[in-house]
């Protein structure tokens, strides 16, 4: 398959897309000041038109391909499969495009729609800085002014994101109100948005928020899916019983689940953050533990207490330890198209360092949890399971929190 | 209605009202009582009681620090019908200013009875837009409270028009893009804004955003039928009563000085 007609069936209208105004079921929609509602729907017109024209998709794909280094690759990782039951695990490589993870593929699509509604600042929100990362590289690509908020927290946790950021061009700014962490993040680019909404365009870094940004993100995303369909078609001569993926915002599970949406026997697993244990109260856990309330511009399932205020998630990992979820994963579970479970700090870092070890393969923490929730469903599956792993990122990042999980440091 | 006849009466006097905010439970849920009751005896028509959220994306610092305050000293959402409740008792008129969640967490039908039963006008509604919002037309019909619904410099204007349509008591227009905070000048964008939505209805408009000083107050209450004044009236609670009511006297000085043109 061409990456041009990936990227046309990626934007394509289809039946899974949201009514209008970004309804999926009852969730989604846009719960945001009225401040930003022109810009929104500025952002929804110019979306319309732009995944209907071969020229972006085009231009969408020769990025795709020549600057991020899609397809990524489909790997099988059987010494790892050893220990899931002998069922067989292939890893869909996001890890291995440019800056990293998947996040590259939404922040092309929407820099791109960044310079045609002529916009020149770009502000993003990070968690774990791979988001910004990818950011500031799109905008150092074209040229665009970058400012990316980031709750202070995540910088002292991964400074070496921060200075990649920086080196890129962009401006960090630390965020110190709240949990000082990704949802905080959120809140103040949405106050600079809210601001300088003129000249800018809030380059959004997940499947949530306000619409269009959980159909349009969720779109930019498709790619993984579609091309991993095809790979395991091709690899393993049949669909996978389970296409499993890591989900805080859910922007790479939503991506990789739209490849298979329609195929009703695969079943979408996503696997959330479960810190110290759901018993702890320490985690970020929000479908599995969450319920329906508004958080940034959409509802969707959320960590709340009885007040409705937020409650502020946990996880070792800085990408996932976030309150809220995009709505489409909220409506994926209602109806039960899609399972969504949760795995520990614990086990994440287990699977982590046996996919290290067992493959070569330094996974993202974020991904670890993915891969945590593998070794679970190859139990179940046995030896006849067919798994598809969603590998959204690499754990160069995640050095200095393993090495202190694993004790590195002390034993030298 | 309490909204309407507070307009009739501020329209006889040739004046524009004097809105003043405070969050509830700031610095706690009594000492904001008697906050909210020296605002209105020094000379606020109208008062916006808050809800203090965990994320308030819609407001800056001053705002912002006061809703860490209240929840850490431990606000419940509960509290706020206690707050409006007791300003209704004091003679005072109040709405809620509320983000939406606490309210969709608490069910909208029954946040309005219970706003409604202490006394409550309506609600300010600062991230609800009317698309959204059919559960709050439902429940504010069927229990007497108005919608006040935001319009913004950005609104085109067919959005002020669906807007003001699904508004009732008076429509809220934000003088600035950007969030809460006190600023050396108001809007440009505000007489333009007022103008361009009262193009769409006849209700009373106010402003917000920015104001502190009642020559600030003047200025809006030019073009405007009320001043909104909020973080310049969060930053003089921390000093005590007596600094509110002395800012509320100077706002209040200056909503009824006579109309200066502008520019």
């Amino acid at each position: 398959m061409s990456p041009n007609s990936t990227a046309h069936q990626a934007e394509a209208p289809s039946p899974h897309d949201p009514d209008e105004r970004g309804h999926f079921g009852p969730y989604g929609g846009r719960f945001m000041p009225e401040a930003l509602i022109g810009a929104l729907d500025e952002l929804t017109a110019e979306y319309d038109k732009a995944r209907l024209d071969p020229e972006f998709t085009g231009e969408f794909a020769r990025l795709l391909r020549d600057y991020a280094g899609r397809p990524s690759l489909l790997t099988e990782a059987p010494r790892f499969a050893e220990h899931a039951g002998g069922a067989r695990v292939f890893l869909k490589r996001e890890d291995l495009n440019h800056t990293g993870s998947h996040k590259i593929n939404n922040v092309l699509g929407q820099a791109l729609l960044t310079k045609r509604m002529g916009k020149k600042r770009v502000i993003a929100e990070t968690g774990a800085g791979q988001h910004g990362v990818a950011t500031a590289t799109a905008c150092a690509l074209m040229g665009l002014d970058c400012v990316v908020y980031m709750g202070e927290v995540d910088t002292e946790r991964q400074a070496l994101n921060v200075a990649r950021m920086k080196l890129l061009g962009a401006e960090v700014i630390p965020v110190k109100s709240g949990s000082r962490t990704l949802k905080d993040a959120i809140n103040e680019a949405l106050r600079d948005w809210v601001t300088n909404v003129d000249t800018t365009h809030y380059l959004l870094g997940t499947a949530a928020g306000g619409h269009p940004f959980p159909l349009m993100v969720r779109n930019f995303h498709k790619v993984i899916g579609i091309e991993a369909r095809a790979q395991i078609l091709d690899l393993a001569g049949r669909l996978p019983d389970v296409v499993t993926a890591c989900v805080g915002g859910g922007s790479n599970a939503i991506g990789i689940f739209h490849g298979f949406i329609d195929d009703a026997d695969v079943r979408l697993v996503g696997i959330e953050p479960g810190g110290h244990g759901i018993e702890s109260g320490e985690h970020g856990a929000t479908l599995s533990e969450g319920s329906p309330g508004m958080l940034h511009g959409a509802l969707s399932y959320l960590l709340q207490d009885e007040d409705g205020q937020t409650v502020e998630a946990y996880s070792i990992s800085a990408g996932l330890d976030y309150p809220g979820v995009g709505p489409e994963h909220a409506w994926l579970k209602d109806t039960a198209r899609a399972e969504y479970r949760s795995v520990t700090d614990d086990e994440a870092m287990a699977a982590f360092k046996l996919l290290s070890r067992t493959e070569g393969i330094i996974p993202a923490i974020e991904s670890a949890h993915a891969l945590a929730g593998a070794l679970k469903l190859g139990q179940e599956l046995g030896p006849e399971g067919l798994i598809l792993v969603n590998l959204s990122g690499r754990g160069d990042k995640d050095m200095d929190t393993a090495a202190k999980y694993f004790g590195f440091y002390e034993e030298s | 209605m309490g909204l309407a006849t507070l307009f009739e009466g501020t329209r006889a006097e040739g004046r524009a009202a004097l809105v003043g905010y405070l969050p509830a439970g700031y610095p706690t849920v009594d000492a904001s009582i008697e906050l909210l009751k020296g605002m209105i005896d020094a000379g606020c028509d109208l008062v916006e009681v808050g809800v203090p959220y965990s994320d308030p994306v819609m407001d800056g610092p001053v705002i912002q620090a006061a809703a860490v305050e209240a929840l850490g000293n431990g606000f419940r959402l509960r509290d706020v019908f206690r707050v409006v409740e007791a300003v209704s008792a004091h003679g005072g008129k109040a709405v809620v200013m509320t983000y939406w969640n606490p309210v969709h967490r608490y069910g909208v039908d029954a946040f309005s009875r219970d706003l409604a039963a202490a006394g409550g006008l309506g609600i300010i509604t600062p991230d609800l837009i009317p698309d959204e919002a059919a559960e709050w037309m439902t429940a504010s019909t069927e229990h007497g409270l108005d919608r006040i619904f935001l319009v913004a410099p950005s609104s085109s204007d067919e959005r002020i028009a669906s807007t003001v349509k699904a508004s009732s008591g008076f429509v809220y227009a934000t003088a600035v893009m950007g969030v809460t905070g006190a600023r050396d000048a108001v809007g440009s964008a505000a007489a333009g804004l007022v103008a361009r939505t009262r193009a769409h209805t006849t209700l009373p408009v106010a402003v917000g955003l920015g104001v502190r000083s009642g020559a600030q107050a003047a200025e809006v209450a030019a073009f405007a039928d009320a001043v909104i004044v909020g973080s310049a009236f969060v930053t003089r609670a921390a000093s005590g009563v007596d600094s509110v009511r002395e800012l509320a006297a100077e706002l209040a000085a200056g909503v009824r000085k006579a109309p200066t043109p502008i520019g």
